[in-house]
Parts: structure tokens; C-alpha cells; sequence
């Protein structure tokens, strides 16, 4: 069972792809680029589609999905705790 | 898997071009003639009325977008003939005249001094005589390199990028070696991949073509906005999917590209492409006013990755559905066309997900309807670029 899917080895996040995960929960995920595994625990509860940070990350750095920036940390994220609107932030406009 | 043998059976219109549907089109050039229009939609049974919002007291540059989107409509080779009506017939002569270019049966009507009553019953004859002579247009066989198909995907989410935009890029990439012509375009939903893009541009021409729409529209919203549009890209939909940030919508949407087409050129919002390839459209993300314009462009058959479950249609380009989420696939099952969702449990790849794509794009070019047909989402949304006068 996969339950997230990271799509490059640079990325800091990766992507729930089933639903009704729990807090406490442990997670396996699909590294796409090289098709290995990694084990992450849930700090949340994520709905499907949600993300997950996959590396502990800091307020201010980049996020990185896809291999590339797709906005910054507004709050430190732990690995395994949702990352979402509500600390992550577009750099643009 | 399509070769250079795959062939399938499509409407040859009198311009060379290839239609997979065969509509005849009422078409009102502007908000007054919706009326008259629908009133022979209801006299002739299969005929198809497009009514809309737009076409008075517009000028310059958007009243050119409103005759190109209008006559294009008209010209897609999905239509085997139209008929026009309009409040001036001076006006209706002009978009008559434009889709008259293309060979095909179209004639066109003034409301002013004839009223509703009259104009409805000389167009309802006309439209009668036009339908009867298009059940009688034989299909042939044709080759991929006659087939446009157009890709804009909407209601995205992580799952978009993960599975159903990337199964559009590989199918893409397969139909790009057999002449194929296609386009993407979206242009603030690059936002964040616009140098990924600029790397595909075949050419530097292309590339700073591509550059300065790009830079266009980033000004028009800095001019306009209000906050970091996080309200509006992403949407609402889009958050409750996961996405979290432009950027992050902007390289999932990429995956529709795939990994080998290049950009052969950028066009301005229904323009007509020159020749087979991919070319870039600078277009708004909004699912139906860009789909109305590819149609107006002439493409035939549009891929539609979906996340969350857009439920767009167009009334003149099929519109196939797919995605990779099984929540959307499983609550929405009516709107989809393709359940990609085995690729995220790795139960499935790529290849095989751009294959089964590529199976029912035949299908639906050989006459299967799409799910957006079956329900009829006609959704026809013309592109105002400014107020009216």
C-alpha cells in the first residue's frame, strides 16, 4: 500500500494519495524518480491529495516539489506534519 | 499503441481539414439574437444553438476576439454548416463571410425590420435543409496527422500532476512524431514553470514570443490585483485538493507538455495554428472560456485532466474527462472518461495510462460520446478582454 508519492529526490514534500489518514499513523511512500520507498509517521491527520513534509524544513526556506520552488515556509514544518496553506506561501505576485 | 497505420474515421470538410463531429451550428453573434437562435434549436431537432453573453457595443481588440471566436466556432470542421443571426445584418454578414472561407453551407439573418417571428421561421427552413444535408455527409478514413487536439486541464490538484496531466503529456508525446497538431496554453498557470517552458521553446524566436506573454499577463495582474491572488490561484478547489501554492499548480500543469514535444509557436486567443506540432495559446485558466477558445481555433478532440472533477464540456470539441484521483473517480464516475488512479499505487505506468488515453481519444474521434456529450455540457464562454463601449 502507497500511501504518499514524492516525484523527485529533491523534494521536501510528498503527496497523500489515499484518504482517511490519522494522525500517528505510519506511512509508506513512493519516491517516483528512482522507485525506492521511505517510511514517514503522520503528525496529522492528511486528507487525500494533501501534503506531507518529507524532510524537517524551516520558516523561510524553499519548498521544493517536482525538484523545483514552489513557495516558502512560513512556520518551521516537522517531518510528517501537514504542510498546506496555512504554512507554506507563494513567492510570486 | 498508434503507428503510422492507426487511422480512424473522421467528416473531410470541403477545406481539407477533419471533423469527428458533424453539428450544424445556430449561432447568435450577439446577447439579442439568443432568443431567435434557440427558438430554431427548438423547430429543427438537431441543430445546435450556442447562445452567450456578449457581442454589443464591444470595439478594437475585443470585438476582433469576439468575430475571430465566433467565426473559428463557425469554421471548426466539427461543423458540417451554420446558420447566423444577428441584430444588424451587417454584422452577421461579416462573421457569415469569415466561416464562408472554409467552403461550407452558411447563411445569415438580421433580426432589425424582420422581427423574431420572421426571422425564426426563414432561419428554421434554412436550418432544416442544412441538417438533412449533413445526415447525408459520409465519414472516411483518416490519418493522425489530420487530427488537432487541444489540452487544458481544470479543478486541478496534487493528484493532476502526479497522474492525470503527466498521462496527457506522454500521450502527447506519442502523437507529436505522427503530425499531429496540438496545443496547451493557460497562461498564469505557469507561473513558477515559465522558464521550464521557455526551455522547450523550439526556437529563440519562439522562446521570446513565449516570454513576452508570459510577462504580459504577469503586469496586467500586478496593475490589477489586490492581494497575492491566493483566493484565485489557486482556487478554492484547488486548496481543498492540496495545492497550496501557484508555483506548485503551475509544474503540475506542465506535466501536460510531456517530456520531448517542443514549442513550435505561440498564438494569440483563437488564432489558427500554421502547422502540425505543439503550439502555446496565451489564454485565460478558466476551463470554459479556454476549451471555447481551442474550438475556435480548430481543434477537434480536447484531453481534460481533472482533480477534484471539473465538469466542463463544449458544445462543438468533445471533451474527454480523465484523473487520477479515486475519491473524484469514484463520486463523480459519470463525468470521467478515464480512471487513471492505478498510477498512484504504482499498479499501473505511464506508458499504459497514455495508451488507454490514446484508446479513447480514437473512440471518441470514430463517434463514441463523451461523458461531458452524454450530459450535455455545452459550455460555450466567450473571452472579453475590456469593458464594453
Amino acid at each position: 500500500m502507497i500511501h504518499f508519492l514524492v516525484h523527485d529526490k529533491k523534494d521536501s514534500v510528498g503527496v497523500i494519495v489515499v484518504e482517511g489518514i490519522k494522525a500517528g499513523q505510519e506511512l509508506t511512500g513512493w519516491l517516483m524518480e528512482d522507485d525506492s520507498t521511505l517510511k514517514v509517521k503522520a503528525l496529522n491527520d492528511i486528507p487525500i491529495g494533501h501534503k506531507l513534509a518529507t524532510r524537517a524544513i524551516r520558516s523561510g526556506d524553499t519548498v521544493i516539489k517536482y525538484g523545483f520552488d514552489i513557495g516558502k515556509a512560513v512556520a518551521d514544518i516537522k517531518v510528517g506534519e501537514h504542510a498546506h496553506v496555512h504554512n507554506v506561501k507563494t513567492k510570486r505576485w | 499503441m498508434i503507428s503510422a497505420k492507426t487511422r480512424f474515421q473522421g467528416y473531410r470538410r470541403e477545406n481539407g481539414r477533419v471533423g469527428v463531429r458533424n453539428h450544424v451550428l445556430i449561432l447568435p453573434v450577439d446577447d439579442l439574437s439568443n432568443a431567435a437562435a434557440e427558438a430554431v434549436a427548438n423547430n429543427v431537432k438537431g441543430v445546435l444553438a450556442i447562445p452567450h453573453p456578449y457581442g454589443r457595443l464591444q470595439f478594437g481588440a475585443d470585438l476582433d476576439l469576439h468575430f475571430r471566436t465566433l467565426i473559428g466556432a463557425g469554421s471548426n470542421p466539427n461543423v458540417a454548416a451554420v446558420v447566423v443571426i444577428c441584430i444588424e445584418e451587417g454584422l452577421a454578414k461579416r462573421v457569415v463571410d469569415g466561416i464562408a472561407k472554409t467552403g461550407k453551407p452558411v447563411t445569415g439573418f438580421g433580426i432589425e425590420l424582420n422581427g423574431d417571428h420572421s426571422t425564426i421561421m426563414r432561419a428554421s427552413k434554412v436550418a432544416k435543409e442544412y441538417l438533412q444535408w449533413a445526415s447525408e455527409r459520409n465519414k472516411e478514413e483518416c490519418q493522425l496527422s489530420d487530427l488537432w487536439v487541444s489540452t487544458k486541464c481544470g479543478e486541478s490538484d496534487t493528484t493532476s500532476g502526479c497522474g492525470s496531466n503527466p498521462t496527457v503529456g506522454n500521450a502527447f508525446d506519442k502523437l507529436e512524431p505522427f503530425g499531429v497538431t496540438m496545443c496547451f496554453g493557460e497562461t498564469t498557470e505557469i507561473t513558477g514553470g515559465e522558464n521550464i517552458v521557455a526551455d522547450r521553446c523550439a526556437t529563440p524566436e519562439v522562446r521570446e514570443q513565449w516570454m513576452r506573454v508570459f510577462n504580459r499577463y504577469q503586469e496586467v495582474i500586478n496593475r490589477h490585483k489586490t492581494n497575492d491572488l491566493s483566493d484565485s490561484q489557486p482556487t478554492k478547489g484547488n486548496i481543498a485538493g492540496g495545492l497550496t501554492t501557484i508555483e506548485e499548480k503551475a509544474l503540475g500543469n506542465i506535466q501536460k507538455i510531456g517530456k520531448k514535444c517542443k514549442v513550435i509557436g505561440v498564438m494569440d486567443k483563437a488564432e489558427t495554428p500554421t502547422r502540425p506540432g505543439l503550439w502555446f495559446m496565451d489564454s485565460s485558466s478558466a476551463a470554459a472560456e479556454m476549451v471555447t477558445l481551442c474550438a475556435a481555433s480548430g481543434y477537434v478532440v480536447h484531453f481534460f485532466p481533472t482533480g477534484q472533477g471539473n465538469v466542463i464540456g463544449n458544445p462543438i470539441l468533445p471533451v474527454i474527462k480523465l484523473t487520477a484521483n479515486p475519491r473524484t473517480s469514484r463520486t463523480m464516475s459519470e463525468h470521467i472518461d478515464l480512471d487513471v488512479s492505478g498510477l498512484l499505487q504504482r499498479q499501473k505506468n505511464m506508458d499504459q495510462c497514455g495508451d488507454e488515453l490514446l484508446e479513447v481519444m480514437l473512440r471518441t474521434c470514430n463517434g463514441r460520446l463523451t461523458c461531458a456529450e452524454a450530459l450535455g455540457h455545452r459550455e460555450f464562454v466567450l473571452t472579453r478582454l475590456y469593458e464594453s463601449a
